[in-house]
């Protein structure tokens, strides 16, 4: 069974905390897979949005950011797209390089690609799909369960 | 999400709680900086009760370590759950800061 539904986030910072937890409250089946929502998905999120509002829409507070969120049995879905002229993610330094490590920021999409199993971006770059794959601990919690 | 300060045997000790983001980071940083230029040069920032924290909350706690260090002093991180600490081990700040299971471990010897 497959859930889809929108959301337009104001554009500012502090209504991130909140886009988030209503993204996650909305999937039914996150309770299986609470440590991946926990950390992976609530944290790419985050930089999704934060990404959106500070460098896509350049803070601009008539602006908005729409998250397009789909969810299934194998996987989770979030669209999170904004209303400025796009980026080149691949233009996007390691920040784990030594010469990169002290840098205070530089660190958003290195951890969604990182936290989830696929991030990517449109050709305009100014819309990321954020996928968090399911499947791998939905089994691993059935076998538990029928343990 | 609320910081709290407190002082302990010499050491400023700031507790976080709820979200470390890029909505509230800010605050954090300003509070520590306060601190620091009151004369403070010992620090702990506890996360036992922390949620999650994204890359800025990541890139404030690289700052504040930065100038901290500039004047002397240390910051030290503890209370990361096994969450928090994979934040810190993907993005390899584990090897920049000095982490600790428990407050009590931070402040021992700082």
């Amino acid at each position: 069974m497959e859930s889809t539904f929108v959301l337009e986030v104001p554009n500012d910072l502090r209504a991130i905390e909140r886009a988030v937890d209503l993204v996650v409250g909305r999937c039914q089946t996150c309770e299986h897979h609470a440590s991946r929502f926990r950390l992976n998905f609530r944290v790419a999120l985050t930089e999704a949005l934060a990404n959106a509002m500070l460098y896509g829409n350049g803070a601009d507070p008539h602006k908005r950011v729409r998250v397009d969120v789909t969810v299934n049995e194998s996987e989770v879905l979030a669209r999170v797209t904004d209303q400025g002229a796009g980026f080149d993610p691949d233009a996007v330094e390691d920040p784990t390089t030594p010469e990169n490590l002290m840098r205070p920021g530089g660190r958003g999409l290195f951890l969604m690609r990182q936290l989830l199993d696929e991030v990517r971006y449109n050709d305009r770059g100014n819309s990321v799909t954020l996928v968090l794959r399911l499947e791998e601990e939905a089994a691993s919690f059935d076998e538990a369960a029928s343990a | 999400m609320s910081f709290s300060v407190v002082k302990q045997d010499g050491v400023t000790v700031v507790d976080v709680e709820g979200q470390l983001i890029v909505g509230n980071r800010q605050e954090l940083k300003q509070k520590v900086l306060d601190e620091l230029e009151g004369g403070d040069r010992r620090f702990v920032i506890d996360f036992q009760q922390t949620g999650y924290i994204d890359s800025s909350g990541l890139g404030v706690l690289v700052s504040l370590s930065k100038k901290i260090r500039e004047q002397g002093g240390e910051l030290r991180l503890s209370g990361l759950n096994e969450d928090l600490r994979t934040l810190f081990e993907l993005t390899k700040l584990d090897t920049l800061f000095r982490i600790t299971h428990t407050k009590e471990e931070a402040l021992q010897g700082l």
